[in-house]
């Protein structure tokens, strides 16, 4: 049984990542866009979890009861990453709202156009 | 047995999370994307719990499924909660998505398969990192020991690109104010269900700081916990008494105090001509330094944890609605 799902968490990774990227690119919408970003960032996370674990393993909390833990190591740097992802997730909301702000929009498309249209705007006034 | 379980698990949580992503890929209404991808973080926080991580469940479920939630709802306040309907493009999107799956699929199956003991990332520093644990520092949490002993470099950069981030923030949308004396819509059932959750939520926040050393938790994840009490408050309450009880502009200090704290104790150790955050010159008993310096840092960890995640709850909540059409 282990054999046959020995990569199945690996597999799944990679499905979630895929559809994160897809996120990225198929939206328009710069939230979700964000959404996006954060499954495929969760999604690296389960790999590094998955790396660190351990057949028979026991949470790296040392006791009596057992030698064999699971590696310590990938859940440090995860532990970081998190908090440092919700950090970095809240810049960008932040610059999202200002965009919302300047736009009155947060789809990437309006967003182009009114760009064109001002650029067009200024080249006549040239 | 136990192995069968904790597969079975494994799928199925798995399986969950596939069908979260996929269901919010169509959706157009942002809130409900919003409290799918809340869902998401738990389910996957869960996953970590089965798969041994048991600090960084705690931590995703803190902040992913607990911060970044409210966080998201608040800029959906300040933006729009629903999303044109038009996926531009998505045949493409598809192809290079398929494409870059495909090239990945093909470099997994080299992978060793999951939880083989002599796969060559268990050879490398983990099982030296495990065995010093016990001889140097002789706390049971080797996650704690390796974060903020062994690893304690790379968690103060991280400290300091967390107190960078809560700048940031606060550079783009200033820290908020509420002008109206504002009083949030009476419901007595929330009053009365988290008036008591509260302290309680404080209480457990400092227990996770300090048993950090022994069981799961932390200055990170307490850190959260803490902010989220406050966040609590101002949610149900009203966001005026909670910036009387916590006043926004000293939080900017403490997160720097924070990050103060963590470089101070690595300084110290350069005065007795030990290395950047060697612990050891802390104390004239080596273990009981260790000890001291792994506190100290997480106690600075947790500080600067606390007042950035409050500072950028403040941020997003204290602006005002600013549509420019």
């Amino acid at each position: 049984m282990n054999e046959l799902f020995g990569h199945f968490n690996y597999y799944i990774v990679v499905i979630l990542m895929m559809m994160g990227l897809y996120i990225v690119i198929a939206s328009s919408n710069l939230v979700k866009k964000l959404i996006g970003l954060s499954v495929f960032q969760v999604s690296v996370f389960i790999l590094y979890i998955t790396f660190g674990k351990v057949t028979e393993g026991s949470p790296p909390i040392l006791t009596d009861n057992t030698d064999v833990y699971s590696n310590p190591l990938p859940h440090v740097l995860i532990l970081t990453a998190i908090v440092v992802g919700v950090a970095t997730t809240s810049v960008g909301l932040a610059l999202i709202v200002r965009i919302q702000e300047a736009y009155g929009s947060i789809d990437e498309d309006d967003i182009n156009a009114m760009d064109d249209k001002d650029d067009d705007h200024l080249e006549k006034k040239v | 047995m136990i192995e069968s379980l904790q597969l079975l698990i494994d799928v199925s949580l798995l399986a969950f999370l596939v069908i979260i992503v996929f269901a919010s890929i169509k959706m157009t209404d942002l809130f409900a994307v919003t409290m799918l991808f809340g869902i998401f973080s738990f389910v996957s926080a869960l996953l970590f719990l089965d798969l041994d991580a048991v600090d960084v469940a705690f931590t995703e479920a803190a902040v992913g499924a607990g911060f970044t939630t409210v966080l998201m709802l608040s800029a959906l306040r300040l933006t729009q909660p629903y999303e044109n309907v038009k996926h531009r493009h998505s045949l493409l999107a598809l192809f290079i998505v398929t494409l870059t799956g495909a090239a990945l699929f093909y470099g997994i199956a080299d992978f060793p398969a999951m939880g083989d003991p002599n796969a060559p990332v268990h050879q490398h520093v983990a099982p030296e990192y495990i065995q010093l644990t016990q001889e140097k520092i002789d706390i049971p949490n080797v996650v704690t020991a390796v974060l903020a002993s062994f690893r304690g470099y790379d968690t103060f950069g991280e400290t300091v690109v967390i107190f960078s981030a809560g700048v940031a923030v606060m550079l783009l949308l200033g820290m908020g104010q509420v002008k109206h004396e504002q009083e949030p819509e009476e419901n007595m059932v929330l009053w009365v269900v988290v008036k008591p959750m509260i302290p309680l939520i404080l209480i457990f926040g400092l227990y996770v700081q300090f048993h950090g050393d022994f069981g799961a938790g932390g200055g990170f994840q307490a850190g959260v916990i803490f902010a989220s009490g406050f966040i609590l408050y101002s949610l149900v309450f009203g966001e005026m008494y909670a910036r009387r009880v916590m006043p926004a502009p000293i939080l900017p200090r403490l997160a720097a105090l924070g990050v103060l704290i963590y470089g101070v104790t690595g300084l110290i150790s350069l005065l007795f001509n030990k290395p950047f955050l060697d612990y050891t010159a802390l104390s004239s008993n080596p273990v009981s330094g260790q000890h001291l310096g792994i506190l100290l840092v997480e106690a600075g960890v947790g500080l600067a944890v606390f007042s950035t995640i409050l500072l950028i709850y403040y941020s997003f909540s204290g602006r005002e609605v600013n549509h420019n059409e």
